[in-house]
């Protein structure tokens, strides 16, 4: 599975707000979106890319940019994660159908049935500015990668 | 704010704190409330590898992670890192204030220079510095090790 490409716009897609609420294309108008594909909520080493990239807030966000973080994870489970760790990172559910966002952005690991770990920049006109999937769901992009990314979107 | 945009990791400068030992320095970053790090650190120190120690505390990972680096570099202003060192490594489940002067006290370290010298921003700026470093190389936690260039997460082959 390839992960979807710059120039891309992005398709329809539904994902899961931590309030109930669905987040879809829509959302990301008029802004330059993150989307931080992960695998499992409360996994160490999603534990600690997320710790990271909380670390690096301010640098991903001083142009506008909105980051948000992605996985199978129930709502429930997502949100018990983010309130653990302190992390201030919005959670976007791809439970159910499970994954079908990841699916459609090439970022789906079908061999563990999980989303993979992958990063997607997205720009305000709705289309893809850069991507990026992780050789294996174990390797944790830095967040200088989203920063590179952001600089060249 | 802070450059994070990629950079490769510096090689051993002469401000890194060196352990001299066997063949090239080998590069760990780490801090010091992280468990798999006091692991990472007894199996060098073991070793007898050269070791280089550079910070990665993140206030987001742990509450205690930014002050123990700072409280480290104190102890460096008293030519005593990497006892302190050893001495946070060796004992995780204490490392409040009240133990850290208790260390202090052990090790030698003059405890009223030692809090003098946590409140110097410099410090602050230092470890603050080296976990920028990690972050522009790409570490994504603790602790990391640098290979021939190559950031990893699994200590390497002693």
């Amino acid at each position: 599975m390839s992960i979807i490409a710059p120039g891309t716009k992005v398709p329809s897609f539904s994902l899961a707000r931590e309030d109930g609420s669905t987040f879809t294309e829509a959302d990301l108008v008029g802004q330059t979106t993150v989307l931080v594909f992960y695998p499992f909520a409360f996994s160490p080493v999603c534990t600690s890319q997320l710790q990271v990239y909380t670390e690096a807030l301010p640098e991903i966000t001083v142009d506008g940019a909105v980051i948000y973080a992605v996985s199978t994870d129930p709502s429930f489970s997502q949100i018990a994660f983010r309130e653990q760790l302190g992390v201030p990172i919005e959670q976007l559910s791809d439970f159910e159908p499970k994954g079908a966002t990841a699916k459609l952005f090439g970022a789906y690991f079908d061999p563990a049935g999980m989303t993979n770990r992958a990063l997607v920049i997205i720009g305000p006109d709705g289309c893809v500015t850069w991507s990026y999937l992780a050789d294996s769901p174990g390797d944790m992009p830095g967040v200088n990668l989203i920063i590179d990314g952001l600089a060249a979107s | 704010m802070r450059d994070l945009s990629s950079l490769p990791v510096e090689p051993v400068g002469p401000d890194d704190h060196l352990r001299s030992g066997d063949g090239e320095p080998l590069i760990i970053y780490a801090e010091f409330s992280c468990p798999e790090c006091a692991i990472a650190a007894e199996r060098l120190r073991e070793s007898g590898k050269s070791v280089c120690f550079r910070h990665f505390a993140l206030a987001a990972r742990s509450p205690r992670a930014v002050k123990l680096a700072i409280a480290s570099e104190a102890a460096a202003r008293q030519g005593l890192f990497w006892e302190f060192h050893d001495s946070l490594f060796a004992d995780q489940g204490r490392l409040d204030d009240p133990h850290l002067w208790q260390r202090c006290e052990l090790l030698g370290i003059d405890v009223d220079r030692f809090e003098l010298d946590r409140r110097d921003q410099s410090l602050a700026d230092k470890v603050a510095s080296d976990a920028t470093a990690a972050m522009r190389a790409g570490a994504t936690g603790a602790p990391t090790f640098v290979v021939a260039g190559e950031l990893q997460s699994q200590l390497p082959q002693l």
